[in-house]
């Protein structure tokens, strides 16, 4: 079995980045974000790199840091409320962004890891997401009615980034509760995935029908420390 | 007097089904999760990819990986399934959910909704908000009759760029209930204390019987 296990972050980098690259990053806000993987990047300074992530972090952590070295050419999110570098670069000019819906954004990694080119959806019929995008009327109902809808296109990265609680060293991996987020859509549309996890542990032993993404799709595997930083810390009463 | 945040969460509790899975928006309609009446029970879906949503924690329940759409920390419930993104826009584009409430900059007569984005002010992304109009079987806005500055949001035609064409059902405000109807909104109930006069002054949408 190949080997896909790698010592570090900077390690498991080497070779597959270059400038003006694509990377699909799994990640909601900055829960189940592949932190290492994103300061390894902005260690090694890759510029004008394409991101498909729902979000760009937050000033200083995340995807945030790469916004701050100037790392990043064009986001394509569904959400960017939370970072203010982001919104300077963007009001400037310096910085493209394609607003996606979050779930037309999720199957886009979704269709383009399984070779699905394009796909129809009704999100955003009559906005301005429609704008320029290929419309067609189906049937969707067994009473036969038509649904005015539009083409997306799937996304196909150069690299994928992700994180997972556990994986082993065949590259299957298990997230943790909403921490899976994009994460298992995001590794299926890159041409090389690298994954992050907490822990890695021997083959055999994760139970292999609760593994959430199987091996084939995952290239190399690090395991990190986590911050795991929290944006809302909301609380009840004991 | 009209109703205020509380009350038209109250207001818009009513509106939930015994056994149904409901998306709640951000804002006054994560309040309507405190007054869902004695008897019904629903299953809350957080579109980053869960169902069943729990309380917020106790500080010592508080897990980074366990928040909401909102990023807010939250718990899970015996019955809590965790998915993927696109699990979970697969559910909502599926017609899976019944009911999306959410709030809303303006709402047209024949039911146009916009709550995305202002031009040329800051603009942040619609998240989920798209998708959930889109594919959930029945969308419930709940939001102020008027906005800061006393203009109407209940519109005949929206003036912002559209989050959805066409797809709301109800509209819960301040002074009423209004179902998008053919022709126009239909005042469905009037806030205890609050006239029809009051509600045409305030309204520019056409309002039908």
């Amino acid at each position: 079995m190949a080997n896909k296990v790698y010592g570090s972050a900077a390690e498991a980098l080497e070779g597959v980045l270059f400038d003006g690259m694509f990377i699909a990053s799994g990640g909601f806000g900055l829960c189940g974000i592949p932190e290492n993987l994103v300061a390894g990047i902005a260690a090694v300074g890759t510029k004008d790199i394409t991101i498909a992530s729902n979000n760009a972090g937050v000033d200083g952590f995340g995807l945030g840091v790469l916004l701050e070295n100037r790392q990043v050419k064009k986001m394509i999110s569904s959400y960017v409320g939370e970072n203010a570098e982001f919104m300077r670069q963007y009001l400037s000019g310096e910085l493209e962004l394609e607003f996606n819906p979050q779930g037309t954004l999720a199957e886009r990694m979704r269709a383009g890891g399984a070779g699905i080119p394009g796909f129809y959806t009704k999100t955003g019929v009559g906005t301005v997401i429609a704008e320029g995008k290929d419309h067609k009327d189906f049937p969707t109902g067994p009473d036969g009615a038509m649904e005015t809808y539009i083409m997306e296109n799937g996304i196909f990265a150069d690299l994928s980034i992700v994180k997972a609680w556990k994986g082993d060293t065949a590259g299957n991996l298990i997230y943790r509760k909403t921490a899976r987020n994009f994460n298992p859509n995001a590794a299926t549309c890159g041409k090389i995935c690298i994954a992050e996890v907490e822990e890695i542990v021997p083959v055999g032993s994760l139970d292999p029908d609760l593994i959430h993404t199987p091996g084939i799709y995952v290239n190399r595997i690090i395991q990190g420390e986590h911050e795991k930083r929290i944006e809302q810390r909301t609380v009840r009463a004991a | 007097m009209a109703w205020d945040r509380n009350q038209m969460a109250a207001r818009a509790a009513q509106e939930l089904e015994d056994g149904t899975y409901v998306n709640l928006g951000i804002g006054i309609p994560t309040l309507v999760s405190n007054y869902i009446p004695e008897g019904v029970d629903v299953t809350l879906q957080s579109e980053n990819g869960m169902l069943g949503m729990g309380p917020f924690p106790t500080e010592d329940e508080i897990d980074a990986d366990l928040i909401n759409a909102g990023k807010q920390t939250i718990t899970e419930l015996d019955r809590t399934s965790y998915f993927s993104s696109a699990d979970s826009f697969a559910m909502i584009r599926g017609g899976h959910i019944a009911l999306s409430i959410l709030g809303a900059m303006e709402v047209a007569e024949n039911g146009d909704l916009a709550n995305w984005m202002i031009p040329g002010k800051l603009v942040k992304g619609m998240g989920g908000a798209m998708d959930l109009v889109a594919g959930v079987k029945r969308v419930v806005v709940i939001m102020d009759h008027t906005n800061k500055k006393g203009e109407t949001k209940l519109l005949k035609e929206c003036t912002l760029p559209l989050t959805g064409a066409g797809v709301v059902d109800r509209i819960i405000t301040g002074l009423g209930v209004f179902d998008v109807v053919e022709g126009g909104l239909k005042v469905v109930e009037i806030a205890e204390g609050v006239t029809l006069e009051q509600i045409e002054a305030a309204t520019d949408a056409t309002l039908e019987g």
